[in-house]
């Protein structure tokens, strides 16, 4: 399972903040308690700049990676702000995100190919949202074909399903389970990821639906996921979840979270 | 005339077939169709925003007491002359250019209608042009533009700069919203304010126009 730690967003006041202040420190020390948590990657995200974004974003590369040994998932919509972050980037980033809208796959393509990287690869269609899990699995597999047909390996690719809140379709949920299921089961060895935030929107207690959701999304086959590794709960939720599905040896995660007292039972 | 408070109720808890039996008796016992839709379902429909504001009620439950409120309007529609609604504004709301994100501007649209206003809604991906032409068709009092990236949030000063061009800015308000927008950049690209959830989107649009 892949932990992509999501807390440096500048989206979050505290991160604008810093971003503005240039306090690198503060920034590596929500980087280094993400990556103790247990995130393999650490996503940096400074699309709140707007015309300011690409040296923010850049900012954020440079001065994460001066103190840890990390790779980043470069996130923002805008492919100009990823074609800098990339070339800032040591080692091989995930590009978070490409997507069938035209501009953006034009202008996401090059940047992609031009060296190793992961790429996630957004279930939105050139020109509308999808709905159903019919519509997900086949933007999706277009978006597979297109990426590895343009020489990036299968499992380099990381399928979002495009998750959209519960609250305003209660369908929405087995929409975003069935496209993980059905993209994994068509394309073996891709792998899929996505955010949990969005399936709660508009709901209370939304913590307590993010980490059930957490549970489904890895029980329909979820092979990466970004979320906040701090949290406790949710971790123990991954933890206990990914120990269910057989995918920890004699329960060895698990058991050694408990012993060093990172889960509890309570 | 019978008491409204009961159908307020039932609007608010979004009990369809108990408001829909509520808004009969309004009727039958002599409330004009007006009042039913002003002092009744416009009444319940402006609480559920404040409620919802104040997170005191959630998107499913604004939904459907925006669905109780449309069943009840069946009812009375019949009973209006055409045209003879009075309506607090027209709006005219849409996702701007290059952005399919709906859910924000259909909630907005949604709480704005209960509210009275009359919208006229352009879906997603509306370029600055079709803001202008749909203006300069309908003439609004508001136009209001949703963006859910920081990638087309530029379409909001495009459309607001495209409205001063075809010199009708100065007759309509321009209200902004969606994830990444803030009452700062509203300032920075001229709009005239920035509403961050569908409740107060009423509310602001309502200050804008002066009513209540």
């Amino acid at each position: 399972m892949v932990i992509v730690g999501e807390q440096i967003n500048t989206s979050r006041k505290s991160i604008a903040e810093a971003v503005e202040k240039r306090d690198a420190s503060y920034i590596v020390k929500i980087a280094r308690e993400q990556a103790e948590a247990g995130a393999h990657y650490i996503d940096v995200n400074a699309g709140t700049f707007l015309e300011r974004e690409t040296e923010c974003l850049c900012w954020l590369v440079e001065t994460v990676q001066g103190e840890l040994d990390l790779p980043l998932c470069l996130d923002s919509p805008n492919p100009r702000a990823l074609a800098q972050a990339v070339k800032c980037h040591k080692g091989e980033p995930i590009i978070n995100s490409i997507s069938l809208e035209a501009e953006r796959f034009q202008a996401l393509l090059p940047v992609v190919t031009s060296q190793p990287c992961r790429v996630v690869a957004l279930c939105m269609a050139e020109m509308s949202m999808p709905t159903t899990v019919e519509d997900r699995v086949q933007v999706g597999g277009e978006l597979v074909s297109r990426l590895t047909d343009a020489g990036i390996p299968l499992e380099k690719v990381y399928v979002d399903p495009l998750i959209q809140p519960i609250s305003v379709d209660t369908g929405m949920g087995l929409a975003a389970l069935g496209a993980i299921a059905g993209i994994m089961s068509d394309f073996p060895g891709v792998n899929t990821i996505c955010g949990l935030s969005n399936i709660s929107f508009g709901l209370p207690a939304r913590r307590l639906i993010n980490r059930n959701f957490l549970s489904l999304c890895l029980s329909h086959g979820l092979s990466a996921v970004i979320l906040d590794p701090t949290d406790k709960q949710l971790m123990a939720t991954l933890m206990a979840v990914e120990m269910l599905l057989n995918r920890d040896e004699y329960c060895d995660r698990f058991i050694t979270a408990y012993q060093s007292g990172r889960i509890s039972d309570g | 005339m019978s008491d409204l408070k009961p159908l307020i109720e039932a609007v608010i808890k979004g009990d369809i077939k108990l408001a829909a039996e509520e808004a009969r008796r309004a009727l039958d016992s002599g409330n004009s169709a007006q009042d039913i839709l002003d002092k009744g379902l416009i009444a319940a429909m402006d609480e559920v925003g404040v409620r919802f504001s104040k997170g005191l009620l959630f998107v499913p439950q604004m939904l459907r007491s925006a669905k109780t409120m449309q069943e009840c309007m069946k009812l009375l529609e019949s009973l209006f002359q055409e045209g003879d609604i009075t309506t607090k504004g027209k709006v005219v709301i849409g996702t701007v250019k290059g952005d399919l994100h709906d859910i924000g501007k259909n909630l907005v649209s949604m709480m704005m209608e209960g509210a009275g206003f009359s919208m006229t809604d352009l879906g997603v991906d509306v370029s600055p042009e079709r803001f202008v032409q749909k203006v300069q068709e309908i003439e609004p009092d508001i136009v209001a533009m949703s963006a859910l990236l920081s990638t087309t949030m530029p379409s909001m000063r495009m459309t607001t700069e495209a409205l001063k061009q075809a010199g009708v800015r100065g007759k309509v308000k321009i209200m902004i919203g969606g994830a990444p927008v803030t009452d700062k950049y509203a300032k920075e690209i001229g709009a005239d304010c920035y509403a961050p959830d569908a409740g107060s989107a009423v509310t602001k649009a309502k200050e804008l126009l002066g009513v209540s």
